[in-house]
């Protein structure tokens, strides 16, 4: 579903996804995350509200998380995204915060869980050695509704930590 | 819960930006950041017929910081002007206060100019550009005009910028040497828009509180500065009493009551963040 | 020797994919659907004039547009009543699009298929319908009032009445030295899980054959209800849960109306059909619950022990109820936790109002009930001048008791029987972790610094794990490979794991063998769903007894094959061996291979198998008459009850003495749930029941106004809590066994949740010295509350 019928001027937007350059034909209204979901069928980005409070959406917009439901495919122009699937696209290649998060019991559902993996590997990219309260602090803008958050808080000191041994797999991810 | 269609539009330059707002007056909308502006548009309370996205605008993401003021730009993110070293130095408010505005992924995206063209007296940024006196820079189809912020905001959601206007630029005032600022709100999550917020400048000259002021969020309807200077004036800042403040206060503020609150209590709490911030900024 | 995976805390095996975006939730599917949006009632109570659909076709893009005229048969007749009770005297339930009326903002009235939801949005918002308004019916008192009825045939607005007494209540309360009555209320909150609902339907012209996917708590109640609503075989519909993100109850409720349609509507166009509600959708068109007023009588002696206890409550039912009273019904038989009360009566009146309907939410009734009897026993303390823990452990039930039967008919039909559990052992467990002694002495020293602090304690006792039964399924193939199947849903519960550990060690193969299979028609027909707790202890122990057919017939195969005796084998790690001899061994692949006799050779093992391969004894067939091909076999696990877990919370908090914002310090937990299958999988499900549980206590409420406007239909008023809002969560568990399923478990999902709000208003109480009656609580109600109580105390 690259083009949609009907009258809409149509747009062609170039923008970087994970790494690759890829480019999309939308109308000027076609949010970023459904751009992401089903233009490019990346949908390891999840849509929770659509209005910006969930954090489910979060991607990384030249590093920096961002709503992808807050932001129109056309704005992505020329910019570098990074999904959940550029944190780590398989079981095989995962970064340090996605096997945290494995190994904390992080996720239940998992609806949530990549906006909260987008979100702490930036933060973390930022401020590699957090303390618990921090930790609480750098997630407390994603909502989950399974975990209570605890096994989350567990799950970032534990990605700092992987991070720290292995400081090569936290840089794998493209900016 | 998807936008409705609209026209889009990508000016490269200020002159392109006014240009087309003016072809489209009451027909077109700034996009910045878009962080409050998106969410309205899915959820269709408001259908533009275009959008003028100015983040392609090349200029507007300066931060300028002078011996008079800090100079902010239309696309500055507020994460970047919550970052910058030299604007905290010049006005740590800014700073104070931009760490309370919703999550960081919002604060990467949103613009602090933006918060304020949108005029939401539940923003932060409203109130503090009436308490650091700020400048707009607005520009339109009939050329550039500055309006200060004690007459750019005219009521909840709305400004005196016309629809072909454009807000180029915030200048933020920096205050007196000698000024020490708090700013503290209480929302009912942390993140979400405040009950109440308020923010305090207070100048000490010789050891004594020379001047006093303050500015508050959800409280009023219309972001405005209100002077304590009269009753704090010559007291030491440790051991001031702030207690004078409080029907200063009261007669100030205006709030309503919604789902999260009762007037009453907004009442109370402002009363009581007051106190706080003003203990908290003489420290 | 292998590793026991039953009791260890394995690491989830569905995590790997669902880290890395590879997880696939109903919007994930079908890219090229039609997709589709509603048009709800903007009104709370309106007959419906006209519909005009004009400009609506204008929009490019449009496939078609239903309304109930167009639903034929059996779609546009009513939706089923899920779970009738006698009790039930006024039932009522919609339509899947509305027919001449609408009963709560929200309904839906229109359907609209689009290329995309974009245009479906466009179409529906240019659908024009205009309404003659009736007056609504908001809130209980209003519902009780009766002023207006919500629907002309439920007199009064009752949808049922039912009244259950244990003893003599009357004479019980006359003659107890102390009475006290409490007037309490519950307000509405909702499951709220991160994904909305979903159906995304497939009709298949050449094989007559509809795929449906749904993002539901139950894949073979929605199968059987399309297949009836349809008229179609069941045999020819097929139903699939897939990732699910959170249900929480709210989609153990079936048919939605979206799940009728989106069939339906794929079938009539012969093309793939999808709906994924939006959150506002969520809000106003699922399902809500808790809202209750309570009215408790208690009379007691001067020990603070219960001689009667009499309840009378008004549960918010909405507008429809499709799922019976179970919600009504559970508050009234679990309010009595983990107490024996001399004797006991409770009444409750199920009302209708103009707001969305209610079905469980985890807990279910019981955190109504858990406050009910919880606010009764600090009332009791206080009354007496005595330790609330020690009133409390002075009506508790005691092991020696255990079965205790209430006399009371629970919500499956069964009779209200504890099967186990020690409660003076988690009393004294809760009151270790959270230094229950020491307290009176921090509050002394908190008081002196001018804090304000209080403790909280509450009690609760679930029923899990309610039949009717659940099945397990599994095939070994050749190459080893474990195939489970068990045919109710995943939500997050992390199935695939816990089901995994209990076939890997019941079967003797490696955990990395298991491939766990949930929530498809295909797979197991026969299910019932997940809900009540009850996935672990209900599908567990089927897959244990399926495990237990499979490696009978193991051994007995590879008794022949090794020419022993098949009690004389063992597994382990996959491998059969005689026990003392380990040299002679089996594979299970090569078990696998042989329990299937092949004509055909289409890889190296299944060349073992075939006619000309190997020895036989000419005079026995092939396959012997008692036995059927393949290492694979089924059983089902269908209970005589349900289970009783069991949990102690306690809190401590602080509130701001001028602002009234409420802060807690401290959450501790004791949970016993049975023997745990994997003890970090069931500190997650507490952990996030507390979580919703302090949701539910401190910021989540409906706000409806007096017309049945939702007003904070939406995350940014409706408030969750982030982990800025939720506590660190202590625990400690306790493992009374289950006496009555083969694995000893009892259920996990929903106890988190259940006394919170308890707990919390409990420690409120305390810090504030006043009674808590109403909950949530903010901290504006708190400091009105504060304001009323100076009034009085200035009076």
């Amino acid at each position: 579903m690259t083009a949609l019928p009907g009258t809409e001027q149509l747009h062609d937007v170039t923008l970087t996804v994970n790494g690759v350059q890829r480019q999309i034909t939308v109308p000027a209204r076609r949010l970023l995350s459904d751009a992401l979901r089903h233009d490019l069928q990346l949908t390891g980005t999840h849509v929770g509200c659509e209005h910006g409070v969930c954090g489910s959406c979060t991607v990384l917009v030249d590093g920096q998380p961002m709503r992808s439901c807050l932001m129109f495919a056309v704005s992505a122009q020329g910019h570098a995204i990074t999904t959940v699937e550029g944190c780590g696209d398989s079981p095989e290649r995962m970064g340090p915060v996605q096997r945290a998060f494995i190994e904390c019991h992080g996720l239940q559902c998992g609806f949530c869980t990549p906006g909260f993996i987008t979100t702490i590997t930036a933060y973390l990219a930022e401020n590699p050695a957090p303390t618990e309260e921090q930790a609480r602090e750098a997630i407390s803008g994603n909502l989950c509704r399974c975990t209570g958050y605890q096994n989350i808080v567990k799950a970032v000191m534990r990605a700092a930590e992987l991070a720290a041994e292995a400081p090569t797999a936290a840089s794998e991810v493209s900016a | 819960m998807k936008p409705g269609p609209f026209a889009y539009h990508s000016p490269t330059s200020v002159e392109q930006t006014v240009a087309t707002l003016g072809e489209l007056g009451h027909d077109g909308k700034v996009l910045a950041g878009g962080q409050s502006l998106i969410p309205i548009l899915s959820m269709r309370l408001a259908k533009p017929a275009h959008l003028v996205d100015i983040n392609r605008v090349v200029g507007l993401d300066q931060i300028e910081v002078t011996e008079q003021h800090i100079r902010v730009g239309a696309t500055v993110r507020h994460s970047a002007l919550e970052r910058d070293g030299a604007a905290y130095a010049a006005i740590p408010l800014l700073r104070q206060a931009l760490e309370c505005v919703a999550h960081p992924a919002i604060r990467n995206r949103g613009t602090t100019v933006g918060s304020i063209a949108h005029a939401d007296a539940a923003g932060e940024m409203p109130a503090v550009a009436a308490l650091t006196e700020a400048v707009m820079e607005v520009v339109g189809p009939r050329g550039r005009r500055e309006v200060a912020a004690g007459d750019f905001f005219e009521g909840a959601l709305e400004t005196v910028l016309d629809a072909e206007e454009l807000l180029e630029a915030v200048r933020f005032g920096r205050f007196p040497e000698g000024t020490r600022t708090a700013f503290i709100e209480s929302a009912r999550r942390q993140g979400d828009y405040a009950l109440a917020g308020v923010a305090v400048a207070l100048t000490v000259i010789d050891g004594v509180l020379d001047r006093v002021r303050a500015s508050y969020v959800s409280v009023t309807d219309v972001p405005g500065v209100l002077e304590l200077t009269e009753a704090l004036r010559g007291q030491e800042p440790a051991g001031a009493d702030w207690s004078a403040v409080d029907d200063l206060v009261q007669a100030h503020i205006a709030p309503e009551a919604d789902i999260h609150a009762t007037a009453d209590y907004r009442r109370m709490l402002a009363g009581e963040l007051t106190r706080r911030a003003l203990t908290e900024a003489a420290r | 020797m292998s590793t026991r995976q039953f009791g260890a805390p394995v690491q989830r095996r569905e995590d790997p994919r669902l880290v890395t975006g590879g997880g696939r939730y109903l919007d994930d599917l079908g890219h090229t659907a039609y997709e589709v949006a509603f048009v709800r009632s903007p009104h709370a109570h309106a007959r419906i004039i006209d519909i005009d659909l004009s400009d609506a076709w204008e929009v490019e893009g449009v496939q078609a547009i239903y309304l109930h005229e167009d639903l034929p048969d059996r779609v546009g007749e009513s939706l089923p009543l899920l779970i009738p009770h006698p009790a039930l005297i006024a039932p009522r339930v919609g339509y899947a699009l509305a027919k001449d009326e609408v009963n709560h903002v929200g309904e839906a009235i229109a359907m609209v298929v689009a290329t995309n939801r974009y245009l479906a949005e466009d179409a529906a918002a240019r659908i024009t319908v205009t309404f003659s308004s009736l007056p609504s019916v908001v809130g209980l008192e209003n519902s009780r009032a009766a002023t207006h009825l919500v629907h002309e045939e439920a007199a009064g607005n009752i949808s049922a009445h039912l009244l259950q007494e244990v003893g003599n209540v009357t004479a019980a309360m006359a003659k107890a030295p102390n009475r006290l009555t409490l007037d309490l209320t519950i307000e509405r909150s909702a499951c709220m899980p991160m994904e909305g609902k979903g159906v995304y339907a497939v009709w298949d012209s050449d094989d007559e054959r509809l795929r449906i996917y749904s993002s539901t708590q139950t894949s073979t109640g929605v199968r059987a209800a399309v297949a009836a609503k349809l008229g179609l075989p069941l045999a020819k519909v097929e139903c699939i849960a897939p990732d699910v993100g959170g249900g929480f109850g709210v989609k153990i409720m079936h048919p939605w109306p979206e799940e009728v349609l989106i069939p339906w509507a794929a079938r009539t166009l012969g093309h793939p059909v999808k709906w994924t509600e939006d959150r506002r959708e969520h809000f106003i068109s699922s399902s809500h619950e808790r809202g209750q007023l309570q009215e408790v009588e208690v009379g007691f002696d001067d020990d603070g022990r219960v001689l009667a206890l009499d309840v009378r409550f008004w549960h918010d039912n909405g507008a429809y109820t499709p799922y019976g009273i179970i919600v009504p019904i559970i508050t009234a038989t679990q309010l009595l936790g983990p107490y024996k009360p001399g004797a006991y009566r409770v009444e409750f009146w199920s009302l209708y109002t103009n707001t969305v309907l209610v079905t469980p939410y985890r807990g279910a009734g019981r955190p109504q009930g858990c406050y009910a009897m919880e606010r009764t026993m600090d009332a009791i303390a206080a009354h007496l001048g005595l330790d609330r823990a020690e009133v409390r452990s002075r009506n508790f039930i005691l092991p020696e008791e255990m079965p205790y039967d209430h006399g009371l008919m629970f919500q499956d039909g069964r009779p209200l029987k504890y099967d186990s559990g020690d409660f003076p052992a988690s009393l004294a467990k809760l009151k270790a972790l959270v230094g229950w002694d020491d307290f009176a002495a921090y509050k002394e020293q908190a008081t002196r610094e001018g804090r304000r602090v209080g403790l909280g304690i509450g009690c609760y006792v679930e029923g899990t794990g309610v039949g009717p039964y659940e099945g397990g399924h599994i095939q070994v193939e050749t190459s080893g490979r474990v195939n489970v199947a068990t045919g109710l849903t995943t939500q997050g519960q992390g199935h695939q794991t816990i089901l995994a550990q209990i076939v890997a060690d019941e079967l003797g193969v490696p955990i990395d063998s298991v491939h766990v299979t949930t929530g498809d028609t295909r797979r197991m027909a026969y299910a019932v769903g997940t809900f009540a707790s009850r996935g672990a202890v209900m599908s567990g122990n089927a897959v244990a007894l399926a495990a237990r057919v499979v490696r009978a017939k193991a051994l007995r195969i590879a008794a022949e094959a090794l020419e022993v005796s098949a009690e004389d084998l063992e597994i382990e790690d996959g491998i059969i061996r005689v026990k003392g001899a380990p040299d002679t061994a089996l594979a299970l692949a090569t078990v696998a291979v042989l329990s299937n006799p092949l004509r055909y050779a289409f890889d190296e093992s299944a060349r073992a198998a075939t006619q000309f391969a190997g020895t036989f004894d000419p005079d026995k067939p092939p396959i012997a008459d008692d036995e059927e091909p393949g290492l694979e076999g089924q059983d089902f696990y269908s209970p005589t009850q349900a289970t009783f877990a069991n949990g102690m919370h306690a809190a401590i908090v602080e509130t701001d003495p001028v602002t009234a914002e409420i802060r807690i310090l401290r959450y501790c937990v004791i949970h016993d749930c049975g023997i745990m299958v994997n003890p970090m999988i069931v500190e997650g499900q507490v952990h996030g029941g507390v979580a919703q549980g302090v949701g539910g206590a401190l910021y989540e409420r409906m706000a409806y106004d007096e017309s049945g406007q939702l007003m904070n239909a939406s995350f940014m008023d409706f408030l969750m809590p982030y982990a800025s809002e939720v506590p660190h969560i202590e625990t400690d568990h306790l493992e009374t066994p289950s006496p009555l399923n083969p694995l000893g478990i009892k259920g996990a999902g929903e106890a988190g949740t259940i006394p919170v709000t308890a707990v919390i208003a409990s420690a409120i109480e305390d810090a504030e010295g006043f009674p808590i009656r109403s909950m949530p609580i903010s901290p504006t109600q708190l400091w009105e509350l504060r304001q009323q109580h100076a009034r009085e105390d200035a009076r």
